[in-house]
């Protein structure tokens, strides 16, 4: 794992990072960003460096006071049972821990979207939605549009686009500006995660009725 | 650079006195001792001896706080105490993971208070990175924790210095009350004060953590 966190060069900016540390991020990103910390050494210390400065504000709030039986129901309930803790995942093979916990431990489930694409959507909302792309070496992302920013993680082979190359543990972050159109790199398969927000709307009604079932 | 002892006195000068006898005689030598300050020091008795007395001046010390940043975001007073039990709780059932050579006190709560609010208001688990090793309780540096205190403390001061304007807007960014659009808008401004500090900070904690990654 080290060993290609020196490599990486492409890492998350600090206003994700700052917005991740605050939990102000959508899911989608989130799990972006802690998928790319997990295998980024420096990524992790500056999302440290926000955590902390995000517990010198919270010290630093003004004080409120609190009731008295706040605490005492706090302090009765010590010796009660908690609740059994959600399931800890590691990484597995090229997907790193918060992908696995999405995954819920099991493999990604992948669907065919031509070109030898295939795509397993992990998470889809109104707000956005995140995915596991794969894509045959030589072969180009299929055309896709997004609303937003859309964040792309390099989690085996690499890919190239008209900003520069990205190899395992690389992130880009493309604006909605940026007409992209990522090719992966000979030799190996490359496997993403990709995030992007909301799926574009469709003014006419045709297209409307097919993104449902498309889900692009 | 201070030294160890110039730490332990200035630690002494500025630290709360808690009261007598509420924290065990024996604890509390072994972390004044050690020049912690004296929420490393409570929040260490609650790990290693789930000491309820600790936990106690613990929550006395955060809870009022935890509330006050909590009800800037405009939680109503009822929910906030409710979100303050949430957090506190968690604190004293995960206590297992506190690391003081990673994480301070505050930001480790503030941690909790992120994950938990988030995972309450989705019903969802917020992603988080993969742990690192385990703390190790038997094998710490007590250096490396006085560090993590004192840039805490630094970092306060850093805060408090900040025109009114820029701390307003790093608070709102930190409470979450921004998108991330709107810190990418800002960053010339606040974080940008606050980022002198986060660098310094930076090559350490990268050393360290080279140090801390399982094998």
């Amino acid at each position: 794992m080290t060993s290609f966190s020196q490599d990486i060069t492409h890492h998350i900016s600090e206003p994700l990072l700052a917005a991740y540390a605050a939990g102000s991020l959508d899911w989608h990103y989130s799990l972006v960003v802690a998928a790319h910390v997990s295998m980024c050494d420096e990524c992790r210390a500056r999302l440290n460096a926000h955590e902390a400065a995000g517990g010198a504000v919270m010290e630093c709030s003004m004080e409120q006071d609190i009731s008295a039986d706040c605490k005492s129901d706090v302090m009765s309930m010590l010796d009660s049972p908690a609740k059994p803790d959600a399931p800890v995942y590691s990484k597995s093979g090229v997907f790193p821990a918060p992908v696995m916990a999405a995954l819920k431990g099991k493999p990604p489930k992948w669907k065919a979207v031509g070109f030898g694409v295939r795509q397993s959507i992990l998470h889809s909302d109104a707000s956005g939605s995140v995915r596991l792309l794969y894509i045959p070496a030589g072969e180009a992302v299929p055309e896709h549009g997004h609303r937003g920013i859309e964040l792309t993680l390099v989690l085996q082979g690499s890919f190239s686009d008209e900003t520069g190359r990205f190899g395992v543990g690389d992130v880009e972050i493309a604006g909605d500006d940026l007409d992209h159109a990522p090719i992966a790199d000979k030799g190996e398969a490359c496997i993403c995660l990709a995030a992007t927000g909301a799926p574009l709307r469709f003014h006419s009604l045709i297209p409307r009725i097919f993104q449902p079932i498309f889900r692009i | 650079m201070l030294t160890l002892d110039q730490i332990k006195t200035k630690d002494l000068e500025g630290a709360q006195i808690a009261p007598a006898g509420v924290v065990s005689s024996k604890d509390k030598r072994a972390v004044v001792a050690k020049g912690y300050s004296d929420q490393t020091g409570w929040m260490i008795a609650v790990r290693d001896a789930r000491d309820k007395a600790a936990f106690g001046l613990l929550f006395d010390y955060y809870a009022p706080r935890l509330k006050g940043f909590v009800m800037r975001s405009g939680t109503g007073n009822a929910q906030a105490e409710e979100i303050v039990q949430d957090v506190m709780l968690t604190v004293w059932r995960k206590a297992h993971l506190f690391d003081p050579q990673r994480a301070q006190v505050s930001s480790w709560i503030y941690q909790v208070a992120r994950n938990r609010q988030i995972d309450i208001i989705r019903r969802e688990s917020r992603p988080v990175p993969e742990e690192l090793k385990p703390p190790d309780s038997t094998d710490e540096d007590a250096s490396q924790i006085i560090a993590l205190d004192q840039e805490a403390q630094q970092l306060r001061q850093a805060l408090a210095r900040l025109k009114p304007g820029q701390r307003e807007m790093v608070e709102k960014a930190y409470l979450g009350d921004l998108t991330h659009a709107e810190i990418k808008a800002e960053t010339g401004l606040p974080l940008g004060t606050i980022k002198s500090r986060i660098r310094l900070g930076l090559e350490k904690l990268r050393h360290e953590l080279k140090d801390l990654r399982s094998p």
